[in-house]
């Protein structure tokens, strides 16, 4: 989950990391109290999930509190890259003497973390990764030993930042690493790290992403979800447990297995090609147990899907055995009656699938075909989607 | 031959207790498995009947391995304690550790993966369906009943695709299949399976299966170029795949540019392998190569 910059802000604060005054506001009448508050100069920021708003025009200064309320007036509601603005965050404005760059994350590659430093910050650091990859520290982190004063010295050393500053950020590094290691992070990062004119260090904007998987411990974390940002049809999967993603096309899927739902799209895009680019409309993994009722729980949300016109059910029998699945699905329809209107493509394979082809044969339900391969059942979905 | 497990592996289940380790454990032993014991500290002593074999419950990973000989660990326990039974299991310095359970923190999977490094565990997993070398060993979930002993080596992300894969290449057969599981930081990669199938003298030929998210395949595809001599046929998910979205599995995004399915088609197919548009024209591929 990628927060908010506010969010961010206000994780790194908890953790001790020097951020400046600010707040976060949804209405112009907001960020006027919070500029108030701060009483002078500050700067109103957007706050959406992507990179370039400056250039957007949605970062503006404001010299007072009726000014901040006009900036926050033309930035909320401000469409950047498609992300519509529903909040600003109002901080106390800085000058900046120096930029830097400090960054914790996850290396996959590696299967370790790494942290990530330059004394040339403020620019996008995949930009600074190329154009002077000299400038830019990176040193591997042992997840079992972590971030301690000499493990931070050696990244700022290795950065060969200002002897000026070395101390202040060295601290800011193992605040960080509190930040990425406590709160189960996969990135952490602070871009720019600032020198004020007085010397002293501030993080200015940060990126955080936590891991979903850690909820169980960061019970706190499910209250920094974008609830108004999801998809509708998401937040219901969601509060159905079901791990169900939105996408663009007409034949709404459901499979068994992140890899075979995955596979069941392509597949379902490859043969659409045929058909006038006949796209899938979801990805819906209901897990190996495929019961009636989370069956019938994903067909109720991708029948009301309006831009659905056929869908495709994709299952390989290997715990759950086919006859099983096959009543499941007609329980389904039946729990959904005549809420059920589309047509439904259905490919079983694996363990019992006679049994189950048999079931759905004895069923005989007008709105379900049977197709034995799952190339030629996607191929059919399509073609009832074209 | 087949690869890191054996009709003479001894398996152990660390969270045989629990509703989702016991079913398996009984689907084990139904393949022929030879599950020697189950952990649990609080109740060690006792016993376990799966359909009249009697699995006797021990305190922890070492007592289990002094007292059967077991050198294959299989791990239901829930995310909440899972890294400190994945570090039991490497400080017991059992050989393989299999962890099923979905749902680790990765900073946990990072703490225990590092906790194993120079020590002689090697991990499958976190989040695999584990591995089955059929007519000899099951750990894991995997079914049994799908194929058979056989020339073809399987190493796959996805458990279902595993399955379905399997399911097509029945009639020929595995050496032994493994799902090295869809987290971001996981313990076997692709890389350790090529290279083990390539020494195996059984395996006369590779299947890999990826999916979207990380360099995994780039660099299995690397490896392949340089050290793997017997054919490989592969197959990627996740083409549609939008950015920005987990797509099931934690470690299946696509993060801007990176991860995508079709750069990683194109370093499989720079390596000489040739890649399927769908799991059944790869099977198709496999069957063109072992003549079958």
């Amino acid at each position: 989950m990628d927060l908010f910059e506010y969010q961010a802000r206000d994780l790194l604060a908890s953790h001790g990391v020097p951020v400046l005054p600010g707040g976060v506001a949804e209405t112009p009448e907001q960020a006027e109290a919070i500029a108030r508050e701060i009483g002078q100069t500050v700067v109103v920021k957007a706050q959406v999930k992507t990179g370039g708003r400056g250039k957007a025009g949605g970062v503006k200064l404001a010299d007072n509190p009726d000014d901040a309320k006009a900036r926050a007036q033309d930035i909320l509601g401000l469409d950047i890259k498609g992300h519509i603005t529903h909040k600003v965050m109002v901080a106390q404005a800085s000058d900046i003497a120096e930029e830097y760059y400090f960054s914790y994350l996850l290396d996959r590659s590696n299967r370790t973390f790494l942290a990530m430093a330059s004394k040339e910050g403020g620019m996008e650091i995949e930009q600074l990764a190329v154009e002077r990859p000299e400038a830019l520290a990176r040193i591997a982190i042992d997840a079992s030993k972590g971030v301690d004063a000499a493990k931070a010295a050696e990244i700022v050393d290795a950065a060969n930042f200002p002897a000026e500053v070395r101390d202040q950020v060295i601290a800011i590094a193992i605040q960080l690493w509190d930040v990425f290691a406590k709160e189960d992070a996969t990135l952490v990062e602070v871009n720019p790290l600032a020198k004020a004119p007085d010397g002293t260090v501030l993080a200015l904007d940060a990126k955080v992403t936590l891991d979903e998987n850690a909820g169980f411990r960061q019970t706190e974390h499910a209250a920094l979800e974008d609830a108004a940002a999801a998809d509708p049809l998401e937040a219901r999967a969601k509060e159905k447990d079901l791990n169900y993603v939105k996408l663009e096309g007409e034949v709404g899927i459901i499979g068994n297995g992140a890899g075979l739902v995955m596979s069941t799209l392509d597949v379902v895009a490859y043969a659409g090609e045929e058909f006038g680019g006949v796209k899938p409309a979801n990805f819906l993994d209901i897990g190996g147990g495929a019961s009636a009722e989370v069956m019938a729980n994903g067909l109720e949300i991708i029948l009301s899907d309006p831009a659905v016109k056929s869908v495709f059910v994709n299952v390989f029998g290997g715990i759950t055995a086919c006859d099983a699945v096959a009543n499941g699905i007609v329980s389904a329809l039946s729990i959904l009656g005549d809420e059920a209107t589309k047509p439904l493509v259905v490919r079983l394979d694996g363990n019992n699938v006679e049994e189950g082809r048999r079931i759905l044969a004895e069923a005989n339900h007008p709105l379900v075909t049977v197709v034995d391969t799952m190339d030629g059942a996607a191929r059919r979905a399509a073609e009832l989607a074209a | 031959m087949s690869i890191f497990l054996n009709e003479n592996s001894k398996v152990i289940v660390q969270g045989m207790t629990g509703s989702e380790g016991s079913k398996h454990t009984q689907r084990m032993l139904a393949s022929g498995t030879a599950i020697v014991g189950g952990v649990n500290p609080r109740k060690a002593g006792t016993s376990v009947d799966f359909d009249g074999t009697s699995v006797p419950v021990f305190g922890g990973v070492a007592d289990a391995m002094k007292e059967t000989g077991a050198d294959v660990s299989v791990i239901f326990v829930p995310p909440p304690f899972a890294k400190a039974a994945v570090i039991e299991a490497v400080d017991a310095q059992i050989g393989l550790a299999v962890v099923i359970t979905e749902g680790i923190p990765v900073h946990d999977s990072t703490y225990f993966w590092a906790h194993a490094q120079g020590g002689s565990t090697r991990i499958i997993g976190p989040n695999c369906p584990g591995l089955i070398s059929p007519g000899r060993s099951n750990a894991g979930i995997i079914p049994a009943n799908i194929t058979k002993q056989g020339k073809i080596g399987l190493v796959s992300k996805s458990g279902t695709l595993t399955y379905q894969m399997m399911y097509e290449l029945r009639d020929i057969g595995f050496s032994t299949a493994i799902g090295i599981g869809g987290d971001p930081v996981i313990g076997t990669t692709h890389i350790d399976a090529l290279q083990a199938f390539q020494d195996d003298p059984e395996t006369e030929a590779i299947v890999m299966i990826g999916e979207i998210g990380g360099d995994a395949e780039e660099r299995a595809a690397d490896f392949i170029k340089a050290n793997v001599t017997k054919p490989v046929v592969g197959y990627v998910a996740g083409f549609t795949a939008p950015e920005g979205k987990t797509m099931g599995h934690a470690g299946a995004i696509v993060s801007g540019s990176a991860g995508t399915a079709q750069a990683k088609q194109e370093a499989l197919e720079a390596a000489g392998v040739r890649v399927g548009k769908t799991p059944s024209e790869t099977a198709k591929l496999m069957r063109e190569i072992v003549g079958a």
